[in-house]
């Protein structure tokens, strides 16, 4: 548990009271409520004479100070960061990480959602880093950035499992619908009579082919590259498509 | 703790495209700044009209008076709640903070449609030059609404449609408040529906444009 974040917060006394407050976000507001709440019960210690158990933690003053510590560090490094310091802005980022998915969680974000909402929150952050003002919470403008971008996720996952489902066999097995199987085959054996054809050309005629064809390469480029004219490379480029042309048809 | 690749590349895409930035000035001082522009706006108008009979006439029915303050406090709380609007981790319930004086403004000057008798040092509105005020309040707002739109661009709204519409509802109101210097005119159903006409254009404009701008900044 990170009581440091002071996201979830746990406060069980002995074995009869617990209370579970781990759906309450991380606010001042609810650390002060906690921190009543502990109060009270410390009150009632005598009348329900439960000894605490090992590791059990109160929410005290402790975490308060320790929540608000976390705040000010990011806050400084997110102050850095503004400036343009990279080392701190990183550090600040691989910070938030944890806090972002627990964010997520929250609100319901589902697993496999939870790394688009981390990295839209995180270039959120990027590109709204101007609008922080160090003298807020840096944690409470995160916490309402990641909600925004969860809710985001949960339209985004919602809107996908309406239209999609997870049928991997199905995929497999689904035909190509650009063209039948019989097209396809013929498909593959045209290319391969045209690379045959290709290879039968001459030196330069192939050449050419290759460089202003197959590569894409414009006249200049290809004459560069061969270190021939333009003139001398038009010359082969038009009596290799005449030869083809010739293989090919001849072969069907 | 188990990250993926794409995020750890995320991260170090991020920090090299870090550049420093400028911090963004309290919303305060932002509204200031436009209310700034439209108060040099306003000065200037100052110098041009007859201020004395605008105020005797704008003082002569509590529903002209009324509908002054109406539509200055629609500004001045609109614009604010527009750059409240424009940061990240602000409600949108900061949009229904200028609806109580927009619907005094709207009270104020349908009342005045209603009113039976005529104000003195104010005219009945000649019905062969509506287009004036149109011409007066989308010439003025129009400006406004392109310094507002870029100064609300610096931030990052999760809700830009809604800041859009809230700027634009603060340029037209500031517009219709700046009519009266050159508004020689009584309270009148005719002059009232331009005044709506050139609002909803004005807004519809800021909420098209400039909705779309800072819908472009948060891509």
């Amino acid at each position: 548990m990170n009581l440091a974040d002071g996201r979830l917060a746990r406060v069980s006394i002995g074995a009869t009271l617990m209370t579970d407050v781990s759906l309450f976000y991380e606010s001042d507001v609810t650390i002060r409520l906690l921190y009543c709440f502990g109060g009270r019960v410390r009150a009632l210690w005598p009348m329900l004479a439960a000894p605490v158990t090992s590791g059990t933690m109160t929410v005290d003053a402790e975490t308060s100070r320790q929540t608000e510590e976390t705040d000010r560090r990011r806050a400084a490094w997110m102050a850095a960061a503004q400036a343009g310091d990279r080392a701190a802005y990183e550090t600040l980022l691989r910070d938030c990480i944890p806090f972002i998915k627990r964010v997520a969680r929250g609100q319901g974000v589902r697993s496999d959602f939870i790394d688009d909402v981390v990295q839209e929150t995180l270039l959120t952050v990027h590109r709204a880093r101007q609008t922080y003002d160090p003298n807020r919470s840096f944690t409470a403008w995160l916490r309402i950035i990641a909600q925004r971008r969860a809710i985001d996720g949960l339209r985004r996952g919602g809107r996908t499992s309406t239209r999609e489902i997870y049928a991997p066999l199905a995929y497999e097995n689904h035909s190509d619908s650009g063209g039948d199987s019989e097209q396809a085959a013929f498909q593959i054996e045209h290319t391969e009579a045209l690379d045959l054809a290709i290879e039968k050309l001459s030196g330069r005629q192939r050449e050419a082919v290759q460089h202003l064809a197959l590569q894409g390469e414009s006249l200049a480029q290809a004459a560069a590259a061969t270190g021939r004219s333009t003139g001398s490379l038009r010359v082969n480029w038009h009596r290799a498509l005449k030869t083809l042309r010739a293989r090919l048809d001849g072969k069907d | 703790m188990v990250r993926s690749d794409s995020t750890d590349r995320l991260l170090e895409t991020l920090g090299t495209d870090l550049t420093p930035v400028r911090r963004l000035a309290p919303p305060a001082q932002r509204v200031l700044m436009w209310l700034a522009i439209v108060g040099a706006v306003a000065l200037a108008l100052t110098m041009v009209s007859d201020v004395g009979a605008m105020i005797h006439r704008l003082t002569a029915a509590p529903d002209m008076w009324l509908a002054v303050i109406g539509s200055t406090l629609t500004a001045v709380l609109a614009v604010a709640a527009a750059f409240q609007l424009s940061l990240p981790d602000r409600k949108a319930a900061w949009a229904i903070l200028p609806l109580p004086a927009l619907l005094l403004w709207i009270g104020a000057s349908g009342m005045g449609c209603l009113r039976a008798w005529p104000v003195a040092e104010a005219y009945p509105m000649p019905t062969d030059q509506p287009e004036h005020c149109l011409i007066f309040i989308l010439g003025l707002s129009l400006p406004l609404s392109l310094v507002l739109i870029v100064m609300l661009r610096r931030g990052f709204s999760f809700r830009p449609n809604l800041t859009a519409i809230i700027g634009g509802l603060a340029c037209a109101s500031a517009g219709a408040t700046l009519l009266n210097f050159v508004h020689p005119y009584d309270a009148a159903a005719t002059d009232l529906a331009v005044h709506a006409f050139a609002v909803a254009i004005v807004i519809l404009a800021n909420t098209i444009f400039g909705g779309r701008i800072l819908i472009g900044k948060m891509r």
